[in-house]
């Protein structure tokens, strides 16, 4: 409760600041629209080649991409703006203000940022994903809507642990930022299934930068392809990348000297 | 004459010294340039499995041919142009590079040549490693192999004119990112990076020959992999050099209109 109530400060925050500049909200929009558009046409010159793409039907592919344009927009909402903010003030000695509040660090520095106009590609997402799925029919039962809820919650909470280790780094280094952009960039490669990739790409991208579990995992649920080990793999997964991430946070503030301040 | 070399040759020392300075972001541009390539590759070779070893002429040997030698073309002919004079404009330090008694577009030719020969031995080592996994096959043609040389450089100077041209838009608005944006999806489907040409529909293959973009990527590419035959080589390094004359002139004119509008806000 008390993380939503938090949330929705920092929202209406994030609401008011952007306000002020809302012809930024077409812009983003347009982007939005863009970004979508060439995926979908990406999809229609590929499909015009061939009925499946590794084992893959189209609208399974379809939910995939709004699962990648949901997750992407949350990483972009709220994940790397507070993450980025984090390693500013980590740089400038203002992380000082957030240590002394009454409320856990952790939490005021990974709600700290919305970017609202984002919100473009999660609703664009969602948008997609009932699209994908009332052409799924009836394919999708409770079972599959069960295991999609939770693979996306463990693909959120994997993803969220990965970007605070990452930036968590900059308790010792300078650069981190850099490190970050290489992750966002990486993201890329999960809009398409992590199976057509060789193996060692594959590992790559399921254990070193988890976008496997980001996109593929939530999709494949709903397809109804979703094994059963490969979920609870991923909620092992999340309960241990939450947890390092936390002890390894806990270490960062410790090593914090706050000396530009 | 020999003063402009004696300018370039200074002006190499100095973007040299200044990239090396920003070797983190050279390798977050890297990626970029090797991922994009990378991910058509996987995706299509995909296809072609699927659909029985070739897909419209191209086996998976050949589209990881075609893909590697188009990350290399890419690497060769990118800018970033759109990017620094957006920062530019809006801050306002344009204004002392409009004070040097030498057109900037020299400066930035000596920046983007300097970024490239920097980040070379990591593509060059990154093309070896994924040639090695990928298996690309090769029809080497001996003529095309020599054709290509002068193509690729009409390229990048065509990319390059184009792209500055493009760059100069910061003058008339301050929301270039989406301008950028069009001009960047535009360049993904008509240049062959998201698919070879030839798989894709015909409109966008038409638009993508009467565009620049074709001449710019793609048809250096096809030329290498000894995919064209000697009159559309010929045809196309014409429109090459058409597409050369006519940047230039547009490059000349916009850029006129563009100084004449800047205000230096910010400055």
């Amino acid at each position: 409760m008390r993380v939503l109530r938090l949330l929705f400060v920092f929202v209406r925050v994030g609401v008011m600041s952007e306000l002020a500049y809302r012809a930024n909200f077409f812009v983003q929009l347009f982007e939005s629209l863009l970004e979508l558009g060439t995926a979908l046409a990406g999809m229609a010159v590929i499909f015009s080649h061939t009925a499946t793409l590794g084992g893959w039907r189209p609208d399974e592919i379809l939910a995939l991409v709004g699962v990648y344009f949901l997750v992407g927009g949350a990483i972009r909402l709220l994940i790397q703006p507070s993450m980025e903010q984090l390693i500013e003030s980590v740089h400038e000695g203002t992380l000082d203000f957030t240590l002394t509040k009454p409320e856990d660090a952790q939490l005021l520095v990974s709600l700290q940022r919305v970017e609202i106009w984002k919100l473009t590609d999660i609703v664009l997402g969602f948008g997609v994903l009932a699209v994908a799925l009332a052409r799924l029919g009836t394919r999708v039962g409770v079972r599959q809507a069960t295991a999609f809820a939770a693979a996306l919650l463990a693909g959120g909470v994997i993803v969220y642990s990965f970007w605070l280790i990452l930036a968590t780094l900059s308790f010792w280094f300078i650069r981190v930022e850099n490190i970050l952009m290489i992750f966002q960039s990486m993201y890329e490669a999960g809009r398409w299934p992590v199976s057509l990739y060789p193996g060692w790409l594959r590992f790559f991208m399921t254990f070193l930068i988890p976008v496997a579990f980001a996109t593929t995992v939530p999709a494949q649920a709903l397809a109804g392809r979703l094994t059963w080990p490969t979920l609870l793999g991923a909620g092992a997964l999340a309960g241990v990348l939450f947890v390092a991430s936390r002890l390894f946070w806990r270490a960062g503030i410790r090593h914090y000297s706050g000396a530009s301040a | 004459m020999k003063e402009l070399r004696d300018i370039y040759v200074q002006q190499f020392k100095t973007s040299f010294a200044s990239m090396l300075q920003y070797r983190a972001a050279l390798v977050i541009w890297l990626i970029g340039h090797i991922l994009e390539p990378l991910i058509s590759l996987v995706v299509w070779s995909a296809v072609s499995r699927s659909s029985g070893g070739s897909v419209g002429g191209f086996s998976a040997a050949d589209f990881a041919a075609y893909f590697l030698v188009l990350m290399l073309v890419n690497h060769a002919t990118y800018t970033w142009v759109m990017f620094t004079y957006e920062y530019q404009v809006r801050q306002g330090t344009l204004s002392s590079v409009l004070l040097r008694p030498l057109h900037p577009i020299h400066s930035d030719i000596a920046d983007n040549v300097s970024s490239k020969l920097i980040t070379l031995p990591g593509v060059l080592f990154v093309a070896a490693i994924l040639m090695v996994v990928f298996r690309p096959a090769f029809h080497f043609v001996p003529w095309a192999m020599a054709a290509f040389l002068p193509a690729l450089f009409l390229a990048f100077i065509v990319r390059f004119l184009v792209e500055w041209t493009l760059a100069l838009a910061a003058f008339w608005t301050t929301r270039v990112s989406a301008v950028n944006q069009v001009y960047f999806v535009a360049a993904l489907f008509l240049s062959g990076q998201i698919a070879p040409l030839s798989l894709l529909p015909f409109p966008v293959r038409l638009a993508s020959a009467i565009l620049p973009f074709r001449w710019t990527v793609a048809f250096p590419v096809e030329l290498f992999l000894g995919r064209l035959t000697p009159v559309q080589a010929l045809t196309g390094m014409a429109a090459q050099s058409a597409w050369l004359i006519l940047s230039l002139v547009l490059l000349r004119f916009v850029w006129r209109a563009g100084v004449k509008v800047y205000s230096a806000v910010g400055a």
